[in-house]
């Protein structure tokens, strides 16, 4: 997703922390933060994923005055085509991440997507399985590379079988 | 905090629990940290009535985020400088989560870790790589 603004934020980093269950104080106390080899809050690993916080157009996230696929009064907000299982612009299949530094509150990222592969491959559970892979550059406020991320989608042709 | 090359071998291991029961409330709350909203992870009606999933799951990423926290409480803080995973199963509302990091080999001030996290009933729910920065 391309992003042209994404400031780090030491509330978002607790935030993000308490998510995923990790009580390590250097992401949620500056003082302790001091102690640390970094020497600062800096940021969880996967930290990075939160950009989509701040891509205006991230198509997972309710947009004010416009329909929402989730339930509502019905059980989904708008007509659906038929387009495969899974539902959401389907699963997530892979995710890797370089980190050139680790990112700390008061950097502002950028992030620009280059093109891709995709591929094929038919699945045992889920019929056939459509990857596409969209590799991310994260670069801070002096236009240094910071992390680069590469994720791969899969959309399916039904649910995955339980 | 950081590890030392000096008392490194391959095949060492660490593991941690990640989470026991993991609740609907953690995935809502990673939902709003992260800003994926998918409906697939919070909106049981949407995702067992349209989706056609038992029940909502947690989000790919979360998996990975907690798996993070044990690779750090490892390796220490801001050391990582690679890591990577594959999804291969998906972690349901009431799983277990275990992660391992296994010492695969090292090299120049780094190490290369295979990562795999499964469930309580031993299914791999994640599989990946880390390398980080060793004294």
């Amino acid at each position: 997703m391309a992003v042209e603004k994404f400031p780090v934020e030491a509330s978002h980093i607790m935030m993000f922390a308490r998510s995923v269950g990790d009580d390590n104080q250097i992401y949620y106390d500056d003082e302790y933060a001091k102690t640390t080899e970094p020497g600062t809050v800096i940021a969880p690993p996967t930290f990075a994923q939160s950009s989509a916080q701040f891509d205006p157009d991230y198509f997972l996230r309710p947009k004010i005055g416009e329909p929402w696929f989730g339930s509502g009064g019905q059980p989904t907000g708008i007509t659906r085509s038929a387009s495969g299982g899974g539902g959401g612009g389907g699963l997530h299949a892979e995710q890797h991440f370089e980190y050139h530094r680790h990112v700390k509150p008061g950097d502002v990222l950028t992030a620009s997507v280059g093109p891709g592969k995709t591929w094929e491959k038919e699945g045992k559970r889920s019929g056939k399985l459509v990857f596409s892979e969209t590799v991310t550059e994260y670069r801070d406020q002096n236009g240094e590379l910071v992390i680069t991320a590469r994720g791969v989608g899969v959309r399916t042709e039904r649910p995955v079988d339980q | 905090m950081a590890l030392k090359a000096d008392d490194l071998n391959v095949g060492d291991t660490y593991s941690e629990c990640l989470v026991e029961d993991l609740k609907r409330t953690q995935i809502v709350q990673y939902a709003g940290a992260s800003g994926d909203y998918n409906p697939l992870h919070t909106d049981e009606i949407f995702t067992v009535e349209v989706a056609k999933y038992p029940s909502v799951f947690a989000h790919g990423m979360l998996t990975m985020g907690m798996t993070g926290g044990m690779l750090t409480n490892y390796v220490g803080d801001g050391r990582l400088t690679k890591y990577g995973v594959r999804f291969t199963s998906q972690v349901w509302p009431g799983d277990t989560l275990n992660s391992t990091a296994t010492v695969e080999s090292l090299q120049d001030g780094l190490v290369n870790l295979v990562v795999e996290t499964t469930n309580q009933h031993g299914v791999k729910v994640l599989s990946g790589y880390a390398q980080a920065r060793i004294d």
